[in-house]
């Protein structure tokens, strides 16, 4: 193997390694907040590159519809859920939220579809449309679950994955799409190694948001919240924060990570309506080396899950997936005998 | 008769088909340290976690003049009802100063009021600012304790609900403990207090409330009860510390 194709492979697996990133981070905090592995945040990326595809050739993305659905549905839970517990004074507010805020871009987006209109526009209303899809399927689905056992919620999330695919093949179609390249060209490198600028966009936007990460939980009262939630769930709700509320910021962030996600790899792979399953399979086991946990192993985990993969796929294609999968039992091992301290535990069944 | 702080009447607590409180009256004044002491697996628990939201339960409820059944944990907090409670749930991963922020997190919007209860807090517990950097979880057994109830003060509550703050701690430092929780009184915050170590609790509290597999069995002024031998015999053990 020459050090060109090296080279080729590491800046390839970089870039994945980039994408399972990104995914990886939010399904380690939606676990972390709410117990729940968010299989279907894959399902969101697929939704926002066969969204963007949509805008592209200038059709109405079924994915509007099905938002707006959900969010009159969740809407009504919400509100229903308010007058039986005697809030009704919180309604305009549950409005709004569930709502008026998912239906501004189905309207933006019903607009724009048939338009010429730059294209970082269509790819804000993608964003703007996917955004709220987690924090919708959490408030129809998951969260009348919440108290439940984690197993429960696990099967509820894969049960949730195969409902939101079924729907993308109606609203979808079975047709795979690519996207425009967001960036075009390529980039040299010293020794004539050239490589795909979308790629290198990948591994920036990658690099960009881990540090926003980093600062907003490092630094924000809102992101500290989101951590004490996943720390001590009592204690944070005796400081007045919110598990439903914490629990909507961890979706609406895991969502805008997918939807990146989405939009950054559908124009170097093919997405169909169910391509998300994989992608968000192999960016749970970043997530899994991280101990659905620890966000800077994730990120390592998940760097080192796209090497391997682009290494793999080189020398022996037909296996990648298995080589892949096969570092999730070592790794699992390994956890297991590192010592679980969890001293809170007992407080947990009180609430 | 003034409305009391905090009252609770007729309340009923359940795990399952099992009551672990039945019936529970009391009231509590402004500006009072009330207690409720008891043997161990008396309901002490049960009882302040129904009282906070924790747990669900039934009869009425009133805290400042507002029912209580259909407010929620946050609820409460939000008005200046807190818990600090027996396991004290501390943000253990975290540092001291960011349990600490946390614990005003529903005044976060206004940082002057962050930054002065903070300041309070640190010269209230010179410890806790001596420890700011270090994580929850590696702080020792009073250390704990002074976060958890520093915490629970960023917020500058109303009523303040103890869960056995002298739990787990050395005799002196019990001691320590409860002079800052009289201290606290003194500034203003109404305080439940729950202990098993009833000769220290009615030592600081003004009123309270003896309890007994789930029911109160005996109330009265602390003092009164602190000089009855009788009372400390037959339901607490005869305790002298
Ligand atoms: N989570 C629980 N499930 C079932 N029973 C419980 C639970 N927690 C406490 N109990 C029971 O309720 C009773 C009161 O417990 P508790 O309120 O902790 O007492 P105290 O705080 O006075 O020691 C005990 O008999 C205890 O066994
Ligand atoms: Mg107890």
């Amino acid at each position: 193997m020459s050090l060109d194709i090296v080279l080729i492979l590491l800046i390839d697996g970089l870039s994945t390694g980039a994408i399972y990133l990104l995914a990886g981070l939010g399904f380690v905090l939606v676990f972390s907040v709410t117990r729940v592995i968010f299989i279907p945040s894959g399902d969101i990326a697929a939704f926002a590159a066969l969204t963007l595809a949509a805008f592209q050739s200038r059709t109405v993305p079924g994915s509007i519809w099905l938002v707006a659905a959900m969010a009159v549905l969740a809407c009504l839970a919400e509100c229903v859920t308010l007058v039986r517990n005697g809030s009704a004074r919180r309604l305009p507010h549950a409005i709004f939220f569930y709502a008026v805020l998912p239906l501004i871009p189905c309207i933006a987006g019903l607009a724009i579809a048939k338009q010429d209109v730059p294209e970082i526009l269509r790819i804000a209303i993608t964003m703007a449309l996917i955004l709220p899809m987690g924090v919708l399927i959490d408030r129809l689905t998951l969260r009348p679950l919440a108290t439940s056992s984690t197993l429960i919620l696990f099967i509820v999330a894969i049960a949730v994955h195969f409902l939101i695919a079924g729907i993308g093949l109606i609203v979808f179609g079975p047709e795979g799409v690519r996207t425009n390249p967001i960036l075009d060209g390529v980039a040299s490198l010293p020794g004539g190694v050239v490589v795909p600028a979308q790629q290198i966009l990948m591994m920036i936007v990658a690099l960009l948001l881990s540090l926003v990460f980093y600062l907003f939980f490092g630094r924000s009262i809102t992101g500290k919240a989101l951590r004490a939630t996943a720390s001590n769930r009592v204690g944070a709700r005796l400081m007045g924060i919110r598990p439903e509320r914490a629990a909507a910021a961890a979706y609406l962030i895991a969502s805008g990570l997918a939807a990146i996600v989405g939009i950054l790899i559908a124009p170097v792979t093919t997405m169909y309506y169910d391509s998300g399953f994989m992608i968000g399979l192999k960016a749970s086991v970043g997530a899994i080396i991280g101990g659905m946990a620890s966000y800077p192993i994730t990120a390592i985990g998940s760097v080192f899950i796209g090497i391997l993969e682009s290494g793999a796929s080189f020398v022996a294609s037909d296996y990648k997936e298995i080589i892949i999968f096969s570092v999730v039992i070592p790794v699992l091992i390994w956890r297991s005998f590192a010592v679980h301290r969890d001293g809170d535990e007992e407080i947990e069944e009180l609430a | 008769m003034s409305a009391a702080l905090l009252s609770l009447e007729g309340v009923h607590v359940a795990y399952g088909k099992v009551e672990a409180v039945r019936g529970v009256t009391l009231k509590l004044d402004e500006g009072q340290i009330t207690t409720v002491i008891g043997a161990n697996g008396a309901g002490k628990t049960t009882l302040l976690s129904a009282a906070a939201g924790l747990l669900p339960w039934s009869g009425r409820a009133q805290y400042r003049g507002q029912d209580l059944s259909r407010m929620t944990v946050e609820d409460r907090v939000e008005r200046g009802f807190c818990l600090v409670p027996e396991q004290r749930a501390l943000f253990g991963d975290m540092p001291v100063l960011d349990n600490l922020l946390l614990g005003a997190f529903v005044r976060r919007h206004d940082k002057a009021f962050v930054r002065k209860s903070l300041d309070a807090v640190f010269e209230q517990f010179p410890r806790l600012a001596e420890r700011q950097t270090q994580l929850a979880q590696t702080l020792s057994g009073g250390e704990r304790q002074m976060l958890a109830i520093g915490r629970a003060l960023m917020s500058q509550p109303r009523l303040l609900l103890l869960d056995e703050p002298s739990l787990g701690l050395a005799p002196t430092i019990v001691r320590d403990v409860l002079k800052r929780v009289r201290g606290l009184r003194d500034q203003g915050v109404s305080i439940l207090l729950v202990e098993q170590n009833a000769r220290a609790a009615l030592d600081v509290a003004d009123y309270a409330y003896v309890m007994d597999t789930g029911e109160f069995v005996l109330e009265g002024a602390a003092t009164d009860m602190a000089n009855d031998e009788r009372v400390m015999a037959t339901y607490l053990g005869g305790r002298i510390e």
